[in-house]
């Protein structure tokens, strides 16, 4: 368990990206089989230990301790695991155990035998341990890792391209042997997964200047929808629903996953559609990430698959024919499958790149970011290589926002407050509508900490309240409706595109202004 | 025989601090008074402006560091027991800082300690906590939760160590507070075996000074100045106030690691909302486990609590039979580690 508490302690503290790749890969190259194994497990989400409730925590914890002494104790620590981890009164011997040996024994002891079990492990480990063992067991580790990450390391550790290892994922279970086995020079595994995913073709970004050097006729262009990128499969009957990273989120969207049935594998747009019409981003938003979804949910926001590919079809892999005939293909499998649930993504009208960016400058719906431009003769090759796909992405929003407060950044930017919350105008007041960390250059930057410094009204921890004097040209990507903001609508990916030094802060940006940009309209 | 006298005639608290009617004194006093026995250094707790002020000499030394020679009108350096009005008034090391004691107040009936800040682990940068019997134990209780049961400090400097071999090309930037916490990590850093240079803040430099002429070996010590160039740092240790890290001169080192030398460090919360990457738990306050212990070995007929988590210290009190009360007092430091 210990190399694993510290792994774990690593990662949580550690903020950025690739410092946290860094302490994967460096896990994943001393820790022996089968601990690294389980540990990629655990942070991937791929081990189901559902017995360990937090009322089972909760009953251990009062038989050792005072209720009173735990509750302010919670109160302080304000998470579960880690008050029990450092609240455990270690009565025995110190016993470290095994990933392994935690893994089969949490999985193999019956319920009614289970607070025994945790009792005496609890008791045997130091508060790191026992951290590390209670997240185990609960599940939830929250160090900030997503299972993309953990395998972008491993591709690292193998020197092999992600995709691969994305391909192989579902057919592969914990301590994941034979995949590390390949990955130190082995043999690589043949896929065992019923339905595996297979690695998505991605766009690059591209404008008017890029596209100029190539010539229109090569190309035919699409709507880009807001939804998220998936891909639908049924090999022989199973049916599976991928996100482009290869997580499966079938569990989630059961009234598309009803409508997968044909043979084959289809690249779409998983969008939220009432009838004919597609709606914002946001909705979509409150169906991803569960495991269940109840009744109501499914009934008023139905998913729907908007398809742009055909991967797969009838046990025959299309993926190195070219697009034009994919595309052909595509819609007469659409048109056979005759469900609302799944329809075509259609070709844009076009013979200039010219009447393109006409196109893209009105697109016909709320829900639509932009244009997506791809080769007819191009295969489907997996990844983001440039030359095939392109993606033109609408203008972003801008408004004029006031900065409201600061917080200071890590790494290269320590000592240097460099994130900010930034508001506009609502009955004379500022509320604040969202947060921003980039889009400024480093001597912007010097000039934005150098503001902060000088303006500080108030001092909340690390947050500074700032004179509401800054005014800020913000950059979005869109804009939702959200119960959790104060304000109600949140932003997406919103960066500082401009200092505004030239605009007095009264003349920001309004809410009522902002509002205008939402994806549902009025 | 004589009844013996009631503790709170002895001392009880007021605006000030905690007062003795029978010596017109305060001990730590939060405002400026006339007379005024000091448990150690730290600004809460050693205020300038008193007109006398009982102290160790180590503590009096650190007061006119900090505050200049007139931080008040009359000095008294008390070598273990002084005499203020009839009663005996000892004092005995607390092992937080440099020079820190619990004070003891005894009229020959009844006897209170009043503790200060305190600390029973080893300490290379001060003297080791002793036992002060008394009949009512005065205690602080900033760590006063049972999660709080900090690790020994060596294995977190090596913890430390271990980052700065793994990531050469970054400087490691720790945070510690000016008296005592620094000086503990520098001594802590060459006990592990670190024989580099260690730069350090400004702010430390005459503290760290005043360490080294108590006989205290902090190996080479370097201002963290700009003129040495950004590349100097890489690979290095650095030590500031906290404070300094919302300053610009955290500025000037390259992609620095952000660590904090604290017993706060123990939660996770605690130090992810201070931005620090890599903790070290290394508290110069007792833990819980410390604090329970020494109540056990003073019995003391009463305790009571001075600033920190008094509510969890009195219900522990409570439920293993000892009188117990919060002393409210207003003006100390909470969170200061």
């Amino acid at each position: 368990m210990q190399p694993f508490a510290e792994l774990l302690e690593k990662l949580a503290f550690t903020p950025a990206r690739n410092a946290k790749q860094a302490h994967l890969l460096h896990a994943f190259l001393s820790l022996p089989d089968p601990e690294r194994g389980f540990a990629l497990a655990a942070l991937t989400g791929e081990l189901s230990l559902r017995n360990v409730t937090p009322s089972l925590l909760r009953g251990l914890v009062a038989e050792e301790t005072d209720p009173e002494l735990f509750r302010l104790s919670y109160d302080f620590v304000g998470d579960l695991a880690e008050t029990v981890a450092l609240i455990w009164p270690h009565t025995e011997a110190l016993q470290d155990i095994s990933l392994e040996t935690a893994v089969s024994e949490l999985s193999g002891t019956a319920k009614a035998q289970l607070p025994a079990l945790i009792r005496h492990r609890l008791s045997t480990m130091t508060a790191t341990q026992r951290y590390a063992y209670l997240k185990l067991a609960t599940g939830g580790l929250r160090v900030g890792v997503s299972a993309r990450l953990a395998r972008t390391a491993l591709a690292q550790f193998g020197a092999v391209d992600v995709n691969e290892i994305e391909e192989l994922w579902h057919g592969l279970s914990p301590p994941y042997l034979p995949l590390f086995d390949w990955l130190e020079g082995g043999e690589k595994p043949v896929s065992l997964a019923a339905a595996p995913f297979r690695p998505v073709m991605l766009s690059t970004a591209t404008d008017l200047d890029d596209l100029s050097t190539m010539d229109p006729a090569d190309f035919e262009a699409e709507w880009k929808w807001d939804g998220i990128r998936i891909q639908a499969t049924n090999d022989a009957g199973v049916r599976k629903l991928y996100t482009r990273t290869g997580e499966d989120i079938s569990a989630a969207f059961p009234d598309v996953i009803d409508c997968v049935n044909f043979n084959g594998t289809l690249d779409g747009e998983l969008l939220i559609k009432r009838g004919a019409d597609v709606a914002p981003f946001g909705d979509l938003q409150k169906r991803l990430g569960r495991k269940k979804v109840g009744k109501a949910m499914l009934e008023s926001h139905p998913a729907a698959l908007r398809a742009y590919d055909l991967l797969v079809w009838n046990e025959l892999d299309l993926r190195q024919q070219p697009f034009d005939q994919r595309r052909a293909a595509l819609r007469e499998c659409v048109a056979a499958l005759d469900t609302p649930r799944i329809d075509l993504s259609e070709t844009l009208p076009f013979s200039t790149w010219q009447d393109l960016a006409d196109l893209r400058a009105t697109p016909p719906d709320r829900v639509i970011e932009g244009v997506m431009i791809k080769r007819r003769n191009s295969v489907y090759s997996p990844g983001r290589k440039r030359g095939n796909w392109f993606k033109w992405k609408r203008d972003p929003m801008l408004v004029d926002a006031v900065m409201l407060y600061a917080q200071r950044g890590h790494g290269k930017r320590s000592g240097f407050y460099s994130d900010f919350t930034f508001g506009v105008w609502h009955d004379d007041q500022l509320v604040p509508v969202g947060k921003a960390y980039f889009g400024f250059s480093d001597a912007e930057l010097k000039q934005l900490d150098k503001f902060v410094r000088t303006n500080t009204i108030n001092r909340f921890g690390p947050v500074r309240a700032v004179k509401p004097e800054m005014v800020l040209e913000i950059a979005f990507e869109g804009l939702n409706e959200s119960s959790r903001h104060k304000s109600g609508i949140a932003m997406r990916f919103p960066r500082i595109s401009r200092i505004r030094t030239d605009k007095p802060a009264k003349e920001a940006g309004t809410l009522s202004e902002l509002k205008t940009f939402l994806a549902s309209g009025d | 025989m004589s009844a013996a006298t009631a503790p709170q005639e002895l001392l009880h608290p007021r605006p000030e601090g905690l007062y003795c009617p029978i010596g017109d004194f305060y001990i730590d006093p939060v405002v400026p008074v006339a007379k005024a026995l000091i448990t150690h250094g730290h600004a809460d707790h050693a205020r300038s402006g008193h007109g006398t002020v009982w102290a160790s000499a180590q503590t009096l030394d650190i007061m006119a560091i900090r505050y200049g020679e007139a931080f008040c009108e009359t000095r008294v350096a008390v070598d273990h027991t002084t005499e203020i009005a009839g009663l005996k008034l000892q004092f005995t090391p607390a092992g937080h800082v440099l020079g820190s004691c619990q004070i003891t107040v005894d009229d020959g009936s009844t006897s209170i300690t009043v503790s200060g800040d305190y600390a029973r682990v080893d300490n290379p940068a001060c003297a080791p906590f002793e036992l002060a019997p008394c009949d009512v134990f005065v205690t602080e209780a900033t760590f006063a939760l049972p999660v709080f049961n900090h690790p020994t400090p060596l294995p977190e400097i090596e913890k430390l160590l271990r980052s700065v071999a793994a990531q050469p090309d970054r400087c490691h930037l720790v945070g510690a507070y000016a008296l005592g916490k620094a000086q503990r990590v520098i001594a802590l850093l060459r006990q592990a075996g670190w024989s580099a240079p260690i730069y350090i803040h400004g702010a430390l430099q005459k503290l760290c000074d005043y360490h080294i002429e108590q006989g205290i070996d902090l190996g080479e010590l370097r201002p963290a100045t700009v003129k040495q160039g950004k590349d100097a740092f890489k690979g290095q240790i650095i030590l500031g106030p906290p404070s300094a890290f919302a300053a610009t001169w955290a500025q000037r080192f390259p992609d620095p690691i952000i660590c904090f030398a604290s017993g706060w460090m123990q939660v996770r919360a605690r130090a992810r909302q201070r931005g620090v990457e890599l903790p070290l738990i290394i508290s110069d306050h007792v833990d819980w486990s410390d604090l329970t212990r020494t109540i056990n070995d003073l019995k003391p007929k009463e305790v009571w609590v001075t600033h920190g988590r008094e509510d969890a210290l009195v219900r522990w009190c409570e439920l293993n039979q000892i009188t117990a009360k919060p002393l409210r007092l207003i003006g100390y430091e909470e969170e200061a580690d």
